[in-house]
Parts: structure tokens; sequence; C-alpha cells
């Protein structure tokens, strides 16, 4: 496969880091890939801008850092902000329609998918966006195969969270599968 | 108790000596009381590890026969939480100054009482720091003379008892070495206690403390001792309220120890594991 | 299938996955960014094998309570980043004076001072080396990915036995936080030094301090059947303070010359295309993945480029580095502080005019990038 870089941008608290971690274990203990994963930090858990960056190749990574990604992925309107301009010509920009209007159109896919609002709908739990967005990412790129998402969400989910997860998952792949391109 | 009678040569190392402390330091009394502690109660003394800071006091540790670590100013108790923890079945005894104990290392030795962790701490009060030449401690109180205080302390001190008692110390008692019955009788229960038992032990400084304070020589200190304490609760503070009290003020064996408690950790840990 | 060998996670966690594969007992330690996840995880997995974990009062007390547990014959670590590796300055150096093992990581962040407690720096490598008082000889080293901290990890508690001294893990804070694969050797694959205790038997007079004919001291535990004197005091082979001019001048020798005589056992690194390279990156930690993805890119370009990464950063391997830089026309030491190993490097090489600095000091990973702009600077290409 060819080297992907990709960027989660959102809010703290929204679970974009978690959601990065999911894809990089998938890649690395089920695909058999090389994957890095590293975040921002800054004083505050929640609230704050979040940037999490992942690595996913076949060969070896060395410089662990994103500096154009293929993939951005931008949950509020403030990380669209900060981070749309640094997409790599050409890639894929996600975002979700509740909390991202698209200011000015970079080189780049754009798919505003209505995430936040089909996990409400359907499921009534914002906890689950994150695993929404990782569905809706993996079904436009076929980046990693849904079963390896699951198996790693059957490793850290408690059980009783489990079908909600997996619920959150499909919603996601289901809107992704459409914008294929 | 043991049947053989008490000879110190059984549990001091001739090699140390003399030791370093001056004509009529009360210290050579702690040292006796805590050596005739250790015998009355039969303690093994590969079973015993005493950890020292720095300071006269701390030399202690260097002139008895058990596990002896001699460490760096203030820390002792750190050390000793580390030895006790890793094997809880050594007996972790710990003689400070006044700068080790509530100085620099104030903040380990409230929270070796917090912990309640089973070490014995002996707060030698002599009331000055010796060994560096006669400054002032937290001890001294407000109106002493030091090197560092030329012209009168106005630092107030510390009731080594109050602050024990209000960090959690589950043993805390005070004697003089004028008493130096009390004072062993006093070790052997703190020794024997579960728990972090601290043993404020008054005991003078001729040298620096009382040549500069004109409290006269190590005699008149130590009767001094006699005069201005008397037992906890006794009749002659109606009469003398500021007369400093001595014995036993709180013997508490409901608290949890703290390696008693990380055993039920591991049991808990290892569960969850299986 | 999954492995359960292998596994995703933090630098932070291979760290503690090498210390469990080293046999650690016993770590005290005090919560700082980015050092945080190791003690966290050891809390949880210490117990879970019978070992001890204690949160301390302070970054002092976490280093005084370690050496305490390993007098008592366990293996200890602690973990820290500056400010805490500073205020553990002086009981590090009482383990290097009463020869007690002993593992001190230091995950770097930005200082001095509170600096910059969430992002990266190799600021602390000069006081590894010097931070605590008085002459001494210390053991520190460092790693670029989990495969390796967790080796390297594991060598520095063989080494803190071998040498009887304390051996700081010096990672940062892009090792420390990033995920990536580390596969968990076998046991054994990677050896595992045990505590060297003494046969001397009861009764017999044991010297705790005469070191044997191949320098290594046997402990005796506390609680055992040797009762002896540790101090921090210049001390004879008994343990007893002495300051006989001589006594005085054999045990700093010894402590000195037990470590720098052994640089060769103790010289660990790696080194990627160095066999034809005109220009050598020298680098360490997460600042020789941008080394090693440059140099790989560069290579695709046919410039005669490679890379030396150091592990042990002290006791330096001097030698070694003259050797690998004899036919370099330019040397480019990658480090993200204001030249600290490159001072070393400098006194190392035969010709010190030859050696430049590629550092990065704003808090962000130093990029492939960065370093090109000065390798083009001194091919003469501009930026």
């Amino acid at each position: 496969m060819e080297r992907t870089r990709l960027v989660f941008s959102g809010s703290g608290g929204q679970g974009v880091i978690t959601a990065a971690i999911i894809l990089a274990n998938a890649a690395v203990l089920f695909e058999n890939k090389n994957a890095i994963q590293s975040q921002s930090y800054g004083a505050a858990a929640r609230g704050g801008a979040t940037r999490t960056d992942i690595i996913i190749d076949d060969s070896e990574i060395f410089f662990p850092k994103v500096i154009q990604p293929n993939i951005l992925v931008s949950l509020t309107q403030e990380s669209y902000n900060k981070f749309a301009p640094i997409i790599r010509p050409g890639g894929l920009l996600l975002v979700d329609s509740k909390y991202v209007d698209i200011q000015k159109k970079v080189d780049a896919k754009h798919i505003t998918l209505p995430m936040f609002d089909t996990v409400m709908k359907e499921i009534g739990k914002p906890l689950v966006f994150n695993i929404c967005m990782l569905g809706a990412l993996i079904g436009i790129s076929n980046l990693i195969k849904p079963v390896s998402i699951l198996k790693v969400l059957e490793t850290t989910i408690p059980e009783d969270f489990m079908a909600m997860n997996k619920k959150a998952l499909e919603l996601g792949i289901e809107m992704g599968r459409k914008k294929r391109y | 108790m043991t049947e053989k009678p008490f000879n110190f040569k059984d549990y001091i190392r001739p090699r140390f000596f003399p030791h370093i402390w001056c004509p009529g330091c009360g210290h050579g009394i702690v040292l006796g009381s805590l050596l005739r502690a250790v015998h009355e109660l039969g303690l093994n003394k590969n079973e015993i590890v005493i950890t020292s800071g720095i300071g006269c006091s701390s030399r202690i540790s260097g002139y008895v026969d058990f596990h002896s670590l001699h460490t760096i100013h203030g820390r002792a108790l750190t050390f000793a939480t580390g030895v006790k923890l890793s094997k809880p079945g050594l007996k972790a005894i710990v003689p400070m100054g006044d700068g080790d104990a509530l100085a620099i290392g104030g903040n380990h030795f409230i929270h070796a009482a917090r912990r309640n962790i089973d070490i014995t701490a002996i707060v030698m009060n002599n009331r000055i720091y010796g060994m560096t030449g006669g400054q002032f401690s937290p001890l001294s109180g407000s109106g002493k003379k030091a090197t560092t205080a030329p012209y009168l302390t106005i630092d107030r001190d510390f009731d080594v008892v109050e602050l024990a008692k209000s960090a959690g110390a589950t043993f805390v008692a005070r004697s003089t070495v004028f008493h130096a019955n009390e004072c062993k009788d006093i070790l052997k229960k703190a020794i024997s206690h579960k728990g972090f038992s601290v043993v404020e032990i008054l005991t003078q400084c001729p040298t620096y403390y009382g040549r500069k304070n004109k409290e006269g020589d190590a005699i008149q200190m130590m009767e001094g001792y006699k005069t201005n304490t008397t037992r906890i609760g006794s009749k002659k503070l109606e009469k003398n309220p500021n007369l400093i009290q001595r014995g036993i003020f709180v013997e508490n064996t409901e608290v949890p120890e703290y390696c008693k408690a990380y055993d039920e950790i591991i049991k808990t840990a290892m569960k969850g594991k299986a | 299938m999954k492995d359960n060998n292998i596994k995703f996670i933090q630098g932070n966690e291979a760290c503690v996955e090498g210390a469990i594969y080293a046999g650690i007992d016993f770590f005290a330690g005090y919560p700082i960014t980015p050092s945080t996840e190791i003690m966290e995880h050891l809390a949880y997995r210490l117990p879970q094998k019978g070992g001890k974990f204690i949160q301390m009062e302070d970054e002092i007390a976490s280093m005084g309570a370690i050496i305490g547990a390993s007098l008592t014959g366990n293996k200890v670590m602690t973990a820290t980043s500056g400010p805490g590796f500073s205020l553990k300055q002086e009981a590090l150096g009482y383990a290097c004076m009463a020869e007690i093992p002993c593992v001190i990581a230091n995950v770097q962040r930005g200082g001095p001072s509170t600096g910059n407690p969430t992002h990266v720096s190799q600021g602390d490598v000069n006081q590894v080396r010097w931070g605590t008082h008085g002459d001494h000889a210390i053991i520190a080293l460092t790693a670029s990915n989990h495969q390796d901290v967790f080796k390297i990890t594991v060598e520095a508690f063989n080494m803190a036995e071998t040498y009887r001294t304390p051996v700081v893990i010096l990672l940062d804070e892009v090792i420390g936080h990033m995920r990536e694969k580390l596969v968990i050797p076998k046991p054994g694959e990677i050896p595992v030094v045990a505590r060297l205790r003494t046969s001397v038997k009861k009764g017999v007079d044991y010297h705790p301090y005469l070191p044997r004919e191949d320098g290594r001291l046997p402990m005796s535990d506390f609680g055992a059947a040797h009762k002896y004197n540790v101090t921090g005091l210049f001390h004879d082979m008994w343990g007893f303070p002495n300051n006989d001019p001589r006594v005085v001048s054999e045990l700093l020798r010894h402590l000195v010359d037990k470590i720098e005589n052994n640089v060769n056992e103790i010289n660990m690194y790696k080194e990627y295309w160095l066999d034809d390279a005109e220009y050598i990156l020298i680098s360490y930690g997460s600042s020789a993945r941008s080394a090693i993805h440059l140099a790989k890119n560069r290579r695709a370009r046919g410039i005669k480029i490679g890379v030396l990464e150091l592990q042990t950063l002290w006791p330096f391997p001097s030698e070694m580095v003259r050797e690998k830089c004899v036919n370099a026309k330019s040397v480019i030491v990658v480090e993200m502080n204001m030249g600290q190993i490159i001072t070393q490097v400098k006194n190392a090489v035969d010709n010190p005019r030859n050696v430049f600095l590629a550092n990065r000091i704003d808090g962000e990973l130093i990029s492939p990038t960065d370093i090109k702009s000065i390798l083009r600077m001194i091919q003469g290409k501009g930026v």
C-alpha cells in the first residue's frame, strides 16, 4: 500500500484520539501493517482543539508526525479552519455536517456527512460519534477492513457498550460507502 | 524479654567508636535507651534496619550493629519507606534530628504519618543544629540565640507531638533523656506498634544551645527536663500549665498499616489477573 | 489472529514492558508529564506479579524509596521528567557513591524550569552526566523506537546490576507518548542479569565494598546474614566512613573506572548506510527518526549519507564515534537542544571543524526538512 497520513481533529472529549488509536491498532494487530499514532498535548483534557496524527504503511515509518495529511477529518469548525490548509493536494477531507461549514474549498475531495445527527437519531448517545466517524472513513476509503476495527473494539470496549459501538460503526460505513469515489 | 543481661557491647560496632558526640550531649542516652529497648524486646539484630539522615543524631545508625543505612539530609524516612514496603518483615527505626525530621524532611515526616507505614521515627529534639555549629532549628522557638539568630529568633517552633497527631501518626509519645527508663519503655512500645510511631525525645546540646542561651551545662539542662516536664494529665499541670507533658499521647491500633494494606492490593490484582 | 505478544502502545508503556521483562520488583514515583504513563501502568502491573508500587510525596522521596528497596534485594525503578530529575540529583549521587543498583527513566520535556511540559526536547543530556555534584560516572541509554525502548530498558536493569550503579533511561516526549508496534521478545531472548549476591557465609567477614577480581561487588540483602553500613560518606571496604586520603582517592577512582573502563561493553548503537557515507548524521532518541528518514530519502537520490544512532550516551563512546567518522566529509549532529552531544562528537573526531549542528529547540520534533536545510548549506547549495 501507499503510505497513508491522516490527521483527525476536533474538540477535546469528542473521542478523536480514541478513534485514531483504534484505527492504528487495527492496522497493526489485525492487518500486519506498521502504524504510528501521536497527538498534540495541551494542559486541558477536554474542550480544547485536539489533533492526532496517524501514519499507516507496509514499510517502516521513521518520522512519526504528519506534515501534509492525505486524509483530514475535522469534527469542529475551529479544527477545520485550522487544519484544512495543510491537506495534501488531491487528498480527502471529511467533516461533520452539524459542526462544520465548508468555507473555502481546498484541492481535495470534500465529503460532508451528517455523522453526529445520524448517531443521535439512531442511537441517541453522542458517545459513539467518533466510532461512526471511523466507520464513515473506512466506508469511503477502504483503508482498513471493518472486521479489524470490530476486533479492536471487542478487546477494548466493555461488553455492555459493544452493540452501540457496532451500530455506530455500521451507520458510518453505510454513509461512507455511498460517497466512495 | 531475653534472659541474658543487657551488655551494650552486644549491640554496637566498636569500630565506629569513640563516637562523635560532645561531652554532655544527650544523644548517647537516647542510644542507650534504644539498645535496651531492643534487648528487652528480644529482637534479632538481623531484623532491624536503622536508617538515618545527616546530623549529630544520624550518626546513631553507624554505631549500632544492625543493618544500617546512613542516607542524605532529611530523606531518611523515604529510604526507610522503601526498605519497609519492599521487605515488611524488617523492623524500621529512624533516628532524626530537628532538621532531618521537621525542616528539610518535614514533608516526608507528615506523609509517613499519613500513610501509617510501620516505621519508628525518633525525633531527637535538641532545639539546635549542632553538627553545623549552632544554627537555630524549627524546634528552637522564638527569642533564642543561635549563630544565625544573633539578635534572637523570631521563628516560632513546631510542637512535634501535635504535628504528628494531626498528620495521622498512630503512636505519638514524648520523653526526655533525664527519664532514660521511661524513654526505653516508650521506645519498646513504639517499636512494637504496628504503624507509624513518633517518639520525641528532648535531648540537650550543651555545646551550642545551652551555652548560647545561658541554660547552663549538661547537668543543669537535664535538671531542666526534670523540673519543666511532667506526665500527661499530672496534677502538677494545675499549678503550672506551662509544663511540657511526657508520655504516650496516641496509641491507635485501628488504622490499617500501609504494608498490610498493600498486601490486600496484591491479592486483588492477582485475582483480577486470574 | 491476534498475537498477545504484539502490542500497539506508547513508548512509556514499552518502557514498562521492558522493566517487567527485566524483573522489576519495586517502583516509587511522583506524577510528572510526560512520564506519568510509566507509573500509571506499573501501578496496575506490579501488584499482579507480587511486586510493590508506591506513589511518594515528591520526587526526592521516590528516589529515596527505590534506593531503600534496592538494598533489600529488589530490582527497582523510578520515572520522571526534567523538574523531577533535577530534584532527584542528590539522591542519585548517593546511589553512585553507595553503589546501589537502580534505574531512573527521564522522559525529557522542554526546559529549563517548568519549560514546556507537553513538548519534546533533548535538553537534559548534559544534566544526566553532571547533574549531581562531585566527580562520578553515570550510564545513560536512549532509544528512538519502541522495540529499542524495550531493549534498552532491559539493558538498563542489567547494567545497574552488573556495575552496581544508577542507570538513566533518557527518553523524550515524542517517544514516550507516540504509539507504535512492540513485539515482546520471548523469555530468554534478551538475557536478564540477576542480582549478584555474596557467597560469604554468616559469621565470616563480608566486605560489601571490596570489588572482586572482575570488578563486580556481590551484595548482601538487608535482612540477610550480613549487617553492614551503607553511607554517602567516603567509606572503606566495610562501608564505614573513612576520610583517609588513600581510601578517598581509591574509592573515587573505582566509582569512575568501573564504568569508564567498560565503555565498549556498555556502548549500544545502530548504524544505517555508513559504509561509504560522505555525510554522517549522528543522532539519538526521537530526532534519530528524522535523521534516518532524511538519509533514506537522500540515498534514493544518490547522496552518500548515513546515520549513526547512539543508544549509549554516557559513558560517551568517543573511540567508536571517531572510527565511524574517519572517512566522512561532514558530520551533522542532530539533536533537540542548543548543542550538547555535539561537544562530545567534536572532542572525539579527528577534524572537529567538519562537525555541524542540526537542531530544533521550539518544542516541535525536528523534521527531515530541518536537517535537509543544514545538509544543503554544508553542500554549498543554499537552503
